[in-house]
């Protein structure tokens, strides 16, 4: 409330908002020329390279890291972990905006927006992956708007609608459970048809197996990173059972992403061994491989276990920035860097100033809206009229 | 309550690996989709072709398709080695310097028209379709525009229109599919001045090929491209030099791109039907257990209770026992003082 107050007294001039209108503007202007030029206008996407940064960093990375969402709320609601019960709204939030994010970055990207509900309502191509990615993103991102509108609800005081929504959780978090499980690792299986133009060292059988645990621990480790944004901007915001269950929610959660970091490991290198990819670890790929599997995945993990061991809470909180770095590294790998790798380089992607412009516009907004609504809406704190009745 | 979450995370983890790992033989079957019987194809013998380019004007001009930059005579484009775009289904590519040829090899790219295309498989709104003749067609009054078809497509074909702003769409060859209806040849097959392209039945193109290698071992490589690639296409190439000296891969495989993702798709169903039961099961076992210990907690409570009670009691039973002594002894010492305090009286009264 005291933020509010000073708020009020600074001018609409500070820094915050001078750097976002900054890029709110370049954002606004780039819509245009995306609009009316095509895509050709702004991006370096070819004829060879279809897919450049929206896909790999919007979409794929923009979904993984909305993964704390199913996983926050299936920890709380489904595994019975009642003390992570004040991280869910936080994570809920963070997903459901992540989601309308990615779709949004999607308007940009395809041709016709506007057919975006043709897979869903006019002709449905079944036999597609991107079908199962279209149909599932659509519907989860309804079950986030409805896992969220509680926290609206209060807002707003619409206590009868509030009651009905909240007694839908239960049902709310298994469906988002399903959703989850299939578009993360369908995300994965998007490249599985081409196996001709992916890295064998990223090809693989498993890549939507790969793609479901790795969007585990980055929620986890999402939840965490966040959190410690969170605490550092919006900390009068949280109310006492926030603030005390907090470093409960980061050792929780970073115990369990190093369990899970370390089945995925494991997987890795039974990948490895399966399909005899071996040889190609002498190469610069391989070398590249090496380093997002030992720095991003050993790495952290063994992190993670020498952070729960100590209670170092910092080290956990490294830890997950780092994690979440890795997994943006390893989805910009297989949309990107092992994508093409038998081009020869001139024939290769990289993205045009304006495409990274559309995508910090995106980022931009979303931290706009983020901050709006937790700076208004109960999600650090339990609304005073409707405290414990969850 | 650790344990129970790493258990979970356990059973994700190997249902997750069972899934995908069981499904692409069992979705595979041991169906082979070898075409439509009677469809057409088009067999193109490179070692025939002169690179005149006449074939790419034709495409231009029977799918009108916008003005080049340099005109369709000018051989000098042969310099650089193109593919299709949105503006040439079609474009005829020259290798030099291939061993143990003298002079250079041409050959011609385009769609070619898969008997179970990547593209098609790929599309979410069944933009691309297979049809009968053998052609695969595209739908753009139903396309997104979201490209997956382009990273599908194992030979690199679709291109995109990517300077329309509100309308663009995937371009590609088809086979000329309204000219076939209307009984003609493709255009690129009736304008080529050197036979370099055969149409026909595609079972009867395989014969011609093969009867070609045959009749002349010595000018063939013993292969038939298009044949078996990624389950076989409708166009086939015969060649004097090793495929993949003309730019073809050789790696791609035989299996049809559908099967690749057969199997990921087939984990659908057990997950939609699985996981509800496995997480309201996990549920129910966390709130059973939850209910048992605040069972437990409760019984634990009532029996401290009961023996504090008992304790209690049996404290009281002594308390008043010994206060009942104590009474007792008080009485018997109030009656005695009052009895002696009588006599005493009497004493004094009788005195």
């Amino acid at each position: 409330m005291s933020e509010e107050a000073t708020a009020a007294n600074q001018s609409v001039f500070n820094p915050f908002n001078i750097v976002a209108g900054v890029i709110v503007l370049i954002g606004i202007v780039l819509t245009v020329l995306r609009f009316t030029g095509g895509l050709g206008a702004i991006t370096n996407l070819s004829n060879n390279n279809p897919w450049g940064i929206w896909i790999s960093f919007d979409l794929l990375c923009g979904v993984a890291l909305a993964a704390g969402g199913y996983t926050t709320s299936a920890a709380c609601y489904l595994f019975g972990m009642k003390k992570y019960h004040s991280a869910v709204r936080p994570a809920i939030l963070t997903a459901f905006l992540g989601y309308a994010l990615v779709v949004l970055a999607l308007h940009y990207d395809v041709g016709r927006p506007w057919r975006l509900p043709y897979p869903i309502l006019y002709q449905q191509g079944t036999t597609s992956v991107l079908f199962e990615v279209g149909l599932c993103v659509f519907l989860y991102l309804n079950v986030l708007l409805i896992e969220y509108s509680p926290a609206a609800l209060e807002w707003l005081g619409l206590n009868t609608v509030r009651k009905i929504v909240v007694k839908l959780t239960l049902v709310l978090t298994i469906f988002g459970v399903i959703l989850s499980t299939m578009h993360q690792s369908s995300l994965g299986a998007l490249f599985l048809i081409a196996p001709s133009k992916v890295h064998p060292l990223w090809y693989s059988t498993y890549l939507p197996v790969f793609f479901f645990i790795s969007s585990i621990f980055a929620g986890l480790s999402m939840v965490i990173f966040e959190s410690t944004l969170s605490h550092h901007y919006f900390h009068d915001k949280m109310d006492k059972t926030h603030l005390a269950e907090s470093s409960h929610v980061t050792f929780g959660f970073a115990k369990a992403a190093c369990w899970i970091m370390a089945g995925y490991f494991t997987m890795k290198v039974f990948d490895l061994s399966m399909d005899n990819d071996w040889h190609y670890l002498g190469t610069s790929y391989g070398i590249w491989y090496l380093a997002e599997l030992l720095g991003f995945v050993a790495l952290p993990c063994f992190l993670y276990a020498v952070g729960v061991r100590d209670k170092n809470i910092k080290l956990i909180k490294w830890t997950a920035f780092w994690t979440v770095l890795g997994i943006i590294v390893n989805r910009f790998n297989v949309s990107l860097v092992a994508f093409n790798w038998q081009l020869p380089s001139s024939e290769r992607y990289f993205p045009h100033w304006m495409e990274i412009g559309i995508t910090v516009f995106l980022i931009t907004v979303f931290v706009i809206v983020f901050r709006f609504i937790v700076r208004r809406m109960p999600i650090f704190y339990e609304h005073p009229d409707y405290k414990g009745s969850h | 309550m650790s344990i129970s979450r790493r258990k979970f995370l356990g059973w994700m983890g190997a249902a997750g690996v069972s899934l995908t790992v069981g499904q692409p033989a069992l979705a595979a079957g041991n169906k082979h989709f070898t075409g439509y019987p009677e469809s057409f194809g088009v067999l193109h013998d490179t070692t025939r072709c002169i690179g005149c380019r006449k074939c790419e004007e034709a495409c231009n001009k029977v799918n009108e398709l916008p003005a080049p930059e340099r005109p369709f005579d000018d051989l000098t484009v042969l310099d650089n080695k193109r593919r299709t775009d949105a503006g040439s289904y079609t474009v005829v590519n020259r290798y030099d310097d291939i061993e143990g040829v003298d002079g250079p090899v041409y050959r011609k790219i385009q769609c070619n028209h898969c008997l179970e295309p990547a593209c098609a498989s790929a599309c979410f709104v069944r933009a691309f379709k297979k049809t009968e003749v053998g052609a695969v067609t595209y739908d753009a009054s139903v396309c997104v525009g979201c490209r997956y078809c382009m990273i599908a497509c194992p030979f690199n074909i679709p291109a995109y229109e990517y300077n329309e702003a509100l309308t663009p769409r995937i371009m590609k060859c088809t086979m000329c599919y309204p000219r076939l209806m209307e009984g003609k040849l493709p255009g690129c097959v009736e304008i080529c001045p050197k036979e370099a392209l055969t149409f026909g039945k595609r079972y009867d193109l395989i014969t011609i090929a093969r009867e070609r290698i045959r009749k002349f071992p010595d000018q063939y490589v013993d292969h038939i491209y298009g044949e078996h690639e990624m389950g076989g296409a409708s166009w086939l190439y015969v060649s004097g030099v090793p495929f993949n000296a003309l730019g073809m891969r050789e790696d791609l495989g035989v299996i049809a791109a559908s099967q690749f993702t057969s199997g990921a798709l087939a984990s659908v169903p057990v997950i939609a039907g699985l996981w509800p039961v496995l997480l309201t099961g996990i549920y129910a076992v966390s709130k059973r257990k939850d209910k048992i210990a605040e069972q437990e907690k409760r019984q634990a409570i009532k029996a401290t209770l009961a023996k504090a009670s008992a304790d209690a009691e049996a404290k009281v039973a002594k308390a008043l026992e010994q206060a009942d002594l104590k009474n007792k002894r008080l009485i018997e010492v109030e009656v005695k003082k009052a009895v002696e305090q009588a006599k005493a009286n009497n004493a004094e009264e009788g005195s």
